[in-house]
């Protein structure tokens, strides 16, 4: 009941403005927050009642829907969507905030258009039946497409078009795999009633695979993002990054890898190299963006590069570092694009030569943009950090694939360094020039709007355990159900099993190991 | 007299009125031609139905001229409207929903 | 020794870090506090380390204890732990009684600058990344302090962020550092997946075990240990990734001698001497000590045509380093962080000397423009000798004792890197002195301006000049004396395993020997330049070539840097980005566009002619369904 709530109170806040749009904007404001925040407060309590000891759906509700099409309302959330539901919940009302004042038409739309959004991305990351899924999935992008389409850019319909477009040929053949699934599930959509194998595996998991990869998006599927981001109004390019494009990474590990595990494990030789090139592709061509906004959204395709990686590694270390980076790429990138919104109502432009010095009249914000900054080059005692040292970490000592990935993607830890802080430099460091020395520094409102995400950077960086305890149960299962046969050959196995050896009193355990050895010979 | 006839006649009307349709510009006359298929279709039910003795055909005739009955109220309002629009009822001139 | 000792401790700095920077804004109007609110911070932290060093070194075992668990799973954990032992006690000592001293220091110093508490906050933080960087118990937290320095490196050299050159520079060192980073996190990888574990205590023990080989063969520590040292390299300034040191000279003063001299740059030498019993397995130490040797001449050669006092400065720490690198690489772990202890001091002077004479020079640094400020400034010109006859070796000073110990060791070792250290021995005496006549004796080249202005350093910074200037000179006596028996040895011997050879040959030849030659350096100086200018313009090519430092950045340039950029720019975002795969896209759009532009023509709009085409059809249908089925 309690997620219904979470998943619905936004459309009732639609309800509301449309009925009470006539009352003016600060009204539609408020409402907006209000539910926004008020959502956001429920969304917690999703928190405080979560059983960290199964693996298990919570808060689970089955209500009869379309009987006759085997479909019905089923919504849960386990450790990984938590997560997600929160940082849903979180970013939505920020980003309310953050608009506060940037619409300049149809206000109230716009705020409808951001909360029917919240619904539907909260649907997605809760429903258990594969139909509910779909139709969340689709509605989303209605808004979205709203948001972009009218209070976008210059090339805004050119940007929308593309994205719809993008998306959808990837649901096409999402609901093709939807449909074969339910045939071979006894005419039912229910997710946790599904259980391979399945006939036609590889096709299936393609079928899903390439939907959720247009979302990740994982290269060379990614060019839809930069357009998209640049066009989209500065909290478009929020919810754009911070929650939409982890859809794709989620249907990844609720889908492609519990279902098609055989699949999945198939593809791997695939599907990592992509990733790896998306990393290090996308860094190099973010450092050569004139463009704040295109540099972020390319940044993004390099960072959901590490996540997929992550995913792709099968191991706990591995997914939980991906959904953990999931989580930490949406704020960090959230608040990229946030504090490149704030620069760009004050400049009108978004082209990093047109800046230079802004440290010197504006701290408040250099500050924050420095912190962000270094979030998302993975500093130790901030979020990204942690993210992506257990991504490779995962990858790196038990992952199912060859190391020199691993080598490679490290590498693109050096590439973001470099161009987050060549940006940087060139925005704010250098002399003001007399266009520049008139930009008011950030205030009160904007302030409030960056400080609550400020903070969940340094908490996971300083202290991730209560974001890793909720998922680890959640995570060990999808690892289980993926790995059906050993994914690694004899060498991992025995990496595998010592460093078990070496965690549990290394030297007594080894001695015995070799003892046995020997006894054996 | 045998069914063959009746069905013959039904045919003919028929055809008459589909080729109405096709060569004729004028709209109330195409309008014409459709009425004219529909009661050869009507022929043709009548008929089987007397041959087969059921009801059922005979049913569905009423279900035609009802529909029929519509069409003519809505379809003349159409024309109607054509023609106060564009001062002509030749299906000619009227293309604007040309592609 | 508790756990809110090292919680005090580490924490001090960060509470300094945080009152000076958020409330930097009220403190403005009061420079002078926050001045002294950071480096009552870091005299916190020394106090502490002063306590914890005498429990040590009243018997008191290591400490090492979790404080809490960071990044945990089931198969895998990660704790925010500390340990202090003999070597972290020294390297504590070291930061937060060199660190107190630049803090105060500062406060003169940065007088009048508009960033002060700027300034003194991100020095705290700075203390506090490299607090956690010596106290973590294992190689994770050793990386976070790694990383948290690099990025207050890169602030304080980038402080003055008006300046181009000051930005490029500190994106350099933060980058290049990356560059060694990205060794270490491999290293700490190949590591966890050898023992199951990052913390110190267990991976020597484990790695120590008779049997360790036989399960994982040596091959892992080889990789392991070469990986680390690639970020020692990084950090520490040696070849190839030195660049980004000279460069640091951009930032503060007292911050080149604290980070870029004392301590962080150390931070590589620390990382091995800590790794000891790694390295002495997998006999990797080879590597280090000629990485380290040819860094030392390498850097040394160029420092002698330098003209900039800090740039000289900077390859001469880039020189000494290389000699560390060359203790512990040959096993003489003990004299390779002995050298650190005494060269933290000694170069630190230096480094705050230069800044005093920077000071009264309005910001000059060429020292072809100084000349006889001996008389002008007789405190600063002293302690800035001293300095330089610590790092030239003149008999019983503390550079004499800790290079002394570590050519000795390399003799033991190979006597080919011994005479190449001796060399660079000798040239380091040269270029030291060779600053000393241009800028402190002759001829006053002084512009008349500056040259009205010019005066002694006030009080607070030349009292800390000065108490630097009695360990400079006296610490390696005191720590050193008596060579592999000496009390240094001695408190650092439960750290680190015994060295594979022992040092042969006769103790007071070896002595003998570099006093003469740090000696003939110096006389050679005196010869050369004592009345006399650098030239403005290399005579020579070889004069030349080492002018521009060997052409190595300009290399860099055209072969890394360029050609990412160029080919970043122009074949993967123009060509395969733009050109390649939104052309697919867009043309697949543009495929679609033009069928349906093909098929619209016909919808003509005239109804006649869609029943036309209906009517066809069904007679197809049924035609076909007639006489052909």
């Amino acid at each position: 009941m309690l997620l219904s709530i979470v998943i619905f109170l936004p459309l009732l806040g639609v309800i509301a403005i449309a009925l009470l749009r006539g009352l003016g904007a600060s009204a539609i404001k408020g409402i907006a927050l209000v539910i926004g925040l008020l959502t956001f407060i429920v969304s917690l309590g999703l928190y405080t009642g979560f059983d960290t000891t199964t693996a298990t759906f919570q808060n689970v509700t089955q209500q009869a829907w379309i009987p006759g099409l085997g479909t019905s309302y089923h919504i849960g959330i386990d450790g990984i969507s938590l997560w997600l539901v929160l940082l849903t919940t979180f970013l939505t009302p920020v980003c309310i905030l953050a608009a506060w004042n940037s619409v300049e038409k149809g206000l109230s739309g716009f705020m409808m258009s951001l909360l029917a959004l919240e619904t539907g991305m909260l649907g997605v990351f809760c429903a258990l039946d594969l139909f509910l899924f779909f139709v969340f999935w689709e509605s989303m992008l209605i808004p979205m497409y709203f948001l972009i389409g009218i209070w976008g850019g210059e090339r805004r319909i050119y940007a929308t078009v593309k994205f719809v477009l993008y998306t959808m040929a990837g649901s096409a053949l999402m609901l093709v795999g939807i449909l074969a699934l339910y045939f071979q599930n006894n005419n039912s959509f229910d997710l946790t009633t599904l259980s391979g194998p399945f006939e036609h595996s590889h096709l299936l998991f393609l079928a899903f695979f390439i939907a959720f990869a247009i979302k990740v998006p994982l290269f060379p599927f990614h060019t839809w993002l930069p357009d998209a981001h640049v066009e989209a109004p500065t909290v478009g390019s929020v919810i754009l990054a911070g929650v939409l494009l982890k859809m794709g990474t989620y249907g990844i590990i609720r889908f492609c890898l519990p279902l098609f595990p055989d699949a999945a494990t198939e593809f791997t030789p695939l599907i990592v190299p992509l990733a790896v090139i998306g990393i290090i592709y996308g860094a190099l061509v973010a450092m050569v963006q004139p463009d704040l906004k295109k540099l972020v959204a390319y940044s993004s395709v390099s960072h959901l590069g590490f996540v997929v990686l992550g995913l792709f590694s099968k191991n706990p270390a591995g997914i939980q570092g991906s959904v953990l980076q999931m989580i930490n790429h949406g704020l960090s990138t959230g608040a990229l694009f946030l504090l490149v919104g704030m620069i760009y109502e004050r400049r009108h432009s978004r082209m990093i030569v047109d800046f230079g010095g802004l440290a010197k009249g504006m701290p408040i914000f250099a500050t924050i943009f420095m912190i962000v900054t270094l979030s998302s080059i993975g500093l130790p005692g901030l979020n990204g950090f942690v993210g992506e040292y257990m991504i490779l970490f995962g990858s790196f000592v038990q992952g199912a694939f060859s190391k020199i990935y691993v080598v490679l993607a490290t590498a693109g830890v050096i590439l973001a360094a470099v161009y987050m802080l060549w940006m940087f430099q060139r925005v704010m460091f250098g002399t003001l020039d007399k266009t520049n020395e008139a930009l008011p520094d950030l205030n009160a409102r904007e302030i409030v709007v960056m400080l609550p995400i400020l903070l969940f950077i340094v908490w996971i960086g300083v202290y991730p355990k209560p974001f890793l305890s909720k998922m680890e149960k959640s995570v060990g299962l999808v690892v289980t159900q993926v790995q059906t046969e050993p994914a690694v050959g004899r060498a991992g196995e025995q990496i595998l099993q010592d460093t078990e050896l070496a965690l549990h009193g290394t030297q007594r355990a080894q001695n015995e190991k070799i003892e046995k050895e020997a006894e054996t010979k | 007299m045998s069914l063959e006839y009746y069905l013959i006649l039904s045919a003919l009307l028929f055809t008459i009125g589909v080729i109405g349709v096709l060569i004729r510009r004028n709209a109330i006359i195409i309008f014409m031609c459709i009425e004219l298929m529909l009661n050869a279709a009507n022929l043709a039910f009548v008929a089987i139905s007397r041959s087969l003795g059921e009801a059922t055909g005979q049913v569905f005739v009423f279900f035609v001229m009802t529909v029929a009955a519509a069409e003519v109220a809505i379809g003349l309002a159409i024309i109607v409207s054509v023609f106060k629009h564009r001062q002509t009822v030749n299906v000619d001139e009227v293309n604007s929903l040309k592609g | 020794m508790t756990i809110e000792l090292i919680v005090v401790l580490l924490v001090a700095p960060l509470i300094g870090f945080l009152i000076n920077g958020l409330l930097g804004k009220w403190l403005k109007g009061n420079e002078q506090l926050s001045g002294w609110i950071g480096s009552l911070a870091v005299l916190v932290s020394l106090v502490c380390s002063i306590i914890a060093f005498a429990s040590l070194h009243g018997g008191a075992a290591p400490f090492d204890e979790t404080l809490y668990e960071w990044i945990t799973g089931e198969s895998f954990a990660f704790n925010i732990g500390f340990r202090v032992d003999a070597l972290t006690s020294v390297m504590l000592l070291v930061i937060t009684g060199v660190g107190f001293l630049i803090h105060v220091y500062s406060i003169g110093y940065m007088h009048g600058d508009e960033g002060y508490t700027r300034y003194f906050a991100y020095l705290n933080l700075f203390v506090f990344a490299m607090l956690i960087l010596v106290l973590g118990n294992n190689y994770l937290m050793m990386f976070v302090g790694w990383e948290g320095v690099g990025l207050c490196s890169y602030l304080l050299i980038g402080f003055w962020y008006e300046k181009q050159t000051a930005t490029d520079a500190g994106k350099k060192a933060f980058i290049v550092n990356r560059i060694g980073d990205f060794g270490f996190l491999l290293g700490m990888f190949t590591l966890f997946a050898a023992f199951g574990t990052l913390d110190f205590a267990s991976i020597f023990e484990a790695a120590e075990a008779d049997n360790f080989q036989k399960v994982f063969g040596a091959s892992t520590l080889v990789i392991a240990t070469l990986l680390l040292f690639v970020g020692a390299i990084g950090k520490s300034a040696q070849i190839p990734l030195y660049v980004w040191l000279p460069d640091a000279m951009e930032g503060p003063t007292p911050v080149s001698a604290l980070i870029h001299a004392a301590t962080m740059v150390t931070a590589g030498v620390y990382m091995i001497a800590r790794s000891a019993v790694l390295y002495n397995i997998a006999h990797t130490g080879e590597v280090v000590a000629w990485i380290g040797v040819l860094t030392a001449f390498f850097a040394a050669t160029i420092a002698l045509t330098q003209n900039d006092i800090k740039r000289i400065l900077a390859y001469s720490t880039v020189s000494q380093l290389g000699y560390m690198f060359l203790g512990v690489g040959v096993g003489a772990y003990a004299s390779g962080i002995f050298h650190l202890v005494t060269h933290a001091f000694f170069k630190g002077l230096m480094f705050l000397t230069a800044g005093s004479v920077m000071h009264a020079m309005a910001n000059e640094l060429d020292m072809r423009k100084m000349g006889g400020l001996k008389t002008k400034m007789p405190i600063t010109h002293w302690t800035f000798l001293v300095g330089a006859l610590a790092i030239a070796g003149f008999p019983f000073l503390s550079g004499f004792w800790s290079k002394d110990e570590i050519l000795h060791s390399a003799w033991g070792s190979s006597p080919i890197i011994y005479v190449i250290g001796l060399v660079t021995a000798f040239l380091t005496a040269f270029y030291m002195f060779r600053l000393i006549f241009v800028t402190f004796y002759g001829e006053s080249r002084v512009e008349p301006d500056v040259d009205s202005h010019l005066h002694e350093s006030p009080p607070v910074m030349w009292v800390p000049l000065a108490i630097l200037a009695i360990p400079s000179a006296l610490i390696g006596l005191l720590l050193g004396w008596g060579g592999h028996e000496s009390w240094f040895h001695h408190f650092t011997k439960s750290v680190f395993p015994e060295a594979h050879h022992d040092a042969s040959g006769n103790v007071i030849l070896f002595m003998v020997i570099s006093s003469i030659v740090g000696l003939a350096g110096i006389a050679f100086a005196w010869s050369r330049y004592r009345e006399r200018t650098p030239s403005d313009e290399p005579t020579n090519a070889l004069h030349r070539l080492l002018a521009n430092k060997y052409y190595v950045d300009e290399m860099y340039n055209a072969l890394i840097v360029q050609p990412i950029k160029n080919g970043s720019h122009y074949l993967l975002w123009r060509i395969v980005d733009n050109g390649i795969i939104d052309g697919i896209v867009n043309g697949v759009g543009t495929i679609i566009r033009f069928i349906g532009g093909t098929l619209r023509r016909l919808q003509t709009g005239l109804v006649q002619v869609y029943i036309v085409s209906m009517v066809l059809g069904i007679v197809l249908f049924l035609a076909y369904y007639l006489f052909f089925t």
